[in-house]
């Protein structure tokens, strides 16, 4: 812990501890929360809309089109992947390095990282044009004798993010366990109890469960550790292995990993610094937390940087013609130049206002950071996707891509979706690991004395 | 354990202090509730380290070898394609799916496992029944000695884990094998 900056404030016995974490679940409503559930269930509704729409119509109704074939769908679908990987680097790769400040926070990184690969997921099976036949990626004996073909990157995308949802789904239900017993405990209402009780599977807390649950919970981490590194290395080979230029590079999986853990920090503190006002979790989710984010957005930004410096490097060293017109012409000054203004703007400037101690403290800047550089890893994506595609090999069909009505809904709709969902789960059950904070709790009184 | 004889205290260093206590006195099958991992505590109970990790191996390396066969099988060998020239049996382009599938059979196959070896999935136990217990997932810590404790006879178990500071005392499980009105037979030499 570093010095004078706790990760909990006060003394709180256990019982206080738990009826404040706990609580959230059966305290009224508020009328924010109702009003901030309106707004994205009608996001929703548009979400489910244009998916019928797509759907009964076809693609054709994406601004996509030849040699633009992969534009805002995918764009959607490597930025809500990306952003799913803090989640599992808080609740993972922190807990390997017993970091403290994970504490209070992972429950609520890996929630956001299940709802952000749920968005992710949608778009591919869309982008099939005949989404009923998603199936078709799967090997199962059919009459059609063809195999899906493995050596391409496409389906190792749908391994790794199936892998990746599943594994980070049993990781959270597994931390959920102990808390879900306290509810069954603790909640008012006999229904509640119940309910808690059937997802709490009989746990008793007792230390002949909890010595498998520790070594498995430390398993799944270690397992979880390089599907942080995997997933995001295989969504950018779908990129690496063409040869379209602005794509064929070496260097995107570690650039493209960095990136995702990046925009996923962004995303946290978007969604934690409102929750932690609205919640009065200034106790429990303190300066420290904030200020050790700030700092890992810092260091995640620096590397995305360097990834940029050398990705222009590596384009005016190879001498393709091609590649340098990509990267030196088409991208500062060709249609949609403004995308990659604003990604320098958001991911490169934006960032460095962290090297304050103020500015990772205060709330309010570090929020508005937060959601500058969730714009600029879009438009980053954006640049990779659409931009490069704009100016393939063929001088004849280059043209400016522009999205259309329902691009523009099926985007504001998944992101819509993604907030009901955390809504959702923010009521029923409790968002700060109940348990794990007690345990802190109890570890820090033993280091006061 | 289904039957036996549980002990309430109010703080996890009490807990520990108590169950070392009991491992003097010769009790042997002892296990303990708490709301939150307690260091040390496995360790006072004698509990071993959970074999977890060595069930979960075979299920990696099932999910490692079934995903490259399939994909050998599939490419390679039932259904070659020619693309672009490359050889039908590329081992690299078969590593990522290899990897994935390896995480999610052992991540599936250790909580499949994880529910057998602690029990879940059974939403009741005895201890439930005992008055208070459902305290022990918020803030209070207790200790059980299970019935079938050759050491436990269960009026000296009492006498014992009240004398250790035990704010609570109670029988959980089917009343039987070991309650006082049965006399005590030679375990009770211990003493």
């Amino acid at each position: 812990m570093s010095a004078g900056q706790p990760y909990l404030l006060g003394h709180p016995t256990d019982a206080a501890l738990s009826d404040k974490l706990l609580g959230v679940v059966w305290r009224p409503r508020s009328r924010l929360w109702w009003g901030a559930f309106a707004l994205s269930g009608a996001g929703t509704i548009l979400l489910f809309v244009m998916i019928a729409r797509t759907l009964t119509t076809g693609i054709g109704l994406w601004g996509n089109n030849i040699p633009v074939a992969w534009a805002f769908g995918i764009v959607n679908f490597v930025w809500w992947i990306g952003i799913g990987h803090a989640g599992t680097f808080i609740s993972a790769v922190l807990l390997l390095f017993e970091q403290k400040w994970r504490t209070s926070i992972n429950r609520f990184a890996e929630a956001m990282t299940l709802f952000a690969v749920m968005q992710a997921a949608l778009y591919p099976i869309l982008h099939l044009g005949r989404a009923w036949f998603f199936y078709w990626l799967i090997p199962y004996p059919t009459r059609l004798e063809v195999w899906p073909q493995f050596k391409s990157p496409l389906p190792w995308d749908a391994a790794a993010i199936f892998t990746y949802f599943t594994v980070s789904l049993v990781f959270w239900y597994l931390g959920l366990i102990p808390d879900l017993a306290a509810l069954r405990d603790r909640a008012p209402g006999r229904t509640r109890r119940i309910v808690y009780g059937i997802f709490a599977l009989g746990w008793r807390g007792s230390a002949e469960q909890l010595r498998h649950y520790r070594i498995l919970y430390g398993l799944l981490a270690g397992l979880a550790t390089p599907l942080v590194l995997s997933v995001h290395s295989i969504v950018s080979s779908d990129f690496a292995g063409t040869m379209v230029p602005g794509w064929h590079a070496t260097i995107f999986p570690p650039f493209f990993v960095a990136g995702a853990i990046f925009s996923g920090f962004a995303m946290v503190l978007t969604l934690l610094i409102p929750v932690r006002r609205i919640y009065h979790l200034e106790d429990v989710v303190t300066e420290a937390h904030l200020n050790s984010m700030g700092k890992m957005l810092l260091v995640t930004a620096w590397i995305v940087i360097y990834s940029y410096i050398l990705e222009y490097w590596s384009v005016w060293y190879s001498g393709s013609e091609p590649e340098i017109y990509q990267y030196f012409v088409a991208r500062p000054a060709g249609p949609n130049a403004f995308v990659f203004w604003l990604q320098q703007a958001c991911n490169v400037v934006a960032p460095q206002l962290l090297w304050w101690r103020s500015v990772r403290t205060s709330t309010a800047a570090l929020w508005i950071i937060s959601i500058l550089v969730n714009i600029g890893m879009w438009a980053e994506r954006f640049v990779i996707i659409a931009m490069s595609l704009e100016r393939e090999y063929l001088p004849s069909s280059w043209y400016g891509y522009r999205a259309t009505f329902v691009d523009w809904g099926l985007f504001v709709g998944t992101i819509s979706f993604f907030l009901l969902l955390f809504l959702i789960f923010l009521r029923l059950v409790p968002f700060v690991p109940v348990a794990e904070v007690k345990e802190l709790n109890h570890e820090l009184a033993k280091e006061g004395h | 354990m289904r039957a036996g004889v549980l002990a309430r205290f109010d703080s996890p260093e009490a807990l520990l202090r108590v169950a070392e206590a009991l491992r003097t006195r010769g009790y042997r099958r002892l296990d303990a509730f708490t709301p939150y991992p307690v260091r040390g505590l496995e360790q006072a109970l004698g509990l071993r380290r959970s074999p977890l990790g060595w069930f979960m191996f075979p299920f990696g390396l099932a999910g490692a070898g079934g995903a490259y066969f399939i994909q050998w099988y599939l490419n390679a060998y039932d259904y070659p394609l020619n693309v672009g020239a490359r050889p039908p049996h590329a081992a690299p382009t078969f590593v990522p799916i290899t990897f994935e599938t390896t995480v999610l059979a052992a991540a599936i196959g250790g909580f499949l496992i994880f529910l057998g070896l602690a029990r879940l999935l059974r939403l009741y136990h005895p201890v439930f029944e005992v008055e208070g217990f459902d305290r022990a997932s918020i803030d209070q810590f207790w200790i059980g000695i299970d019935a079938r404790d050759p050491a436990l006879v269960r009026s000296l178990a009492e006498r014992d884990l009240a004398a250790l500071g035990a704010t609570a005392i109670a029988w959980f499980g089917p009343e039987g094998t070991r309650g006082p009105e049965r006399p005590a037979r030679s375990e009770g030499g211990i003493l």
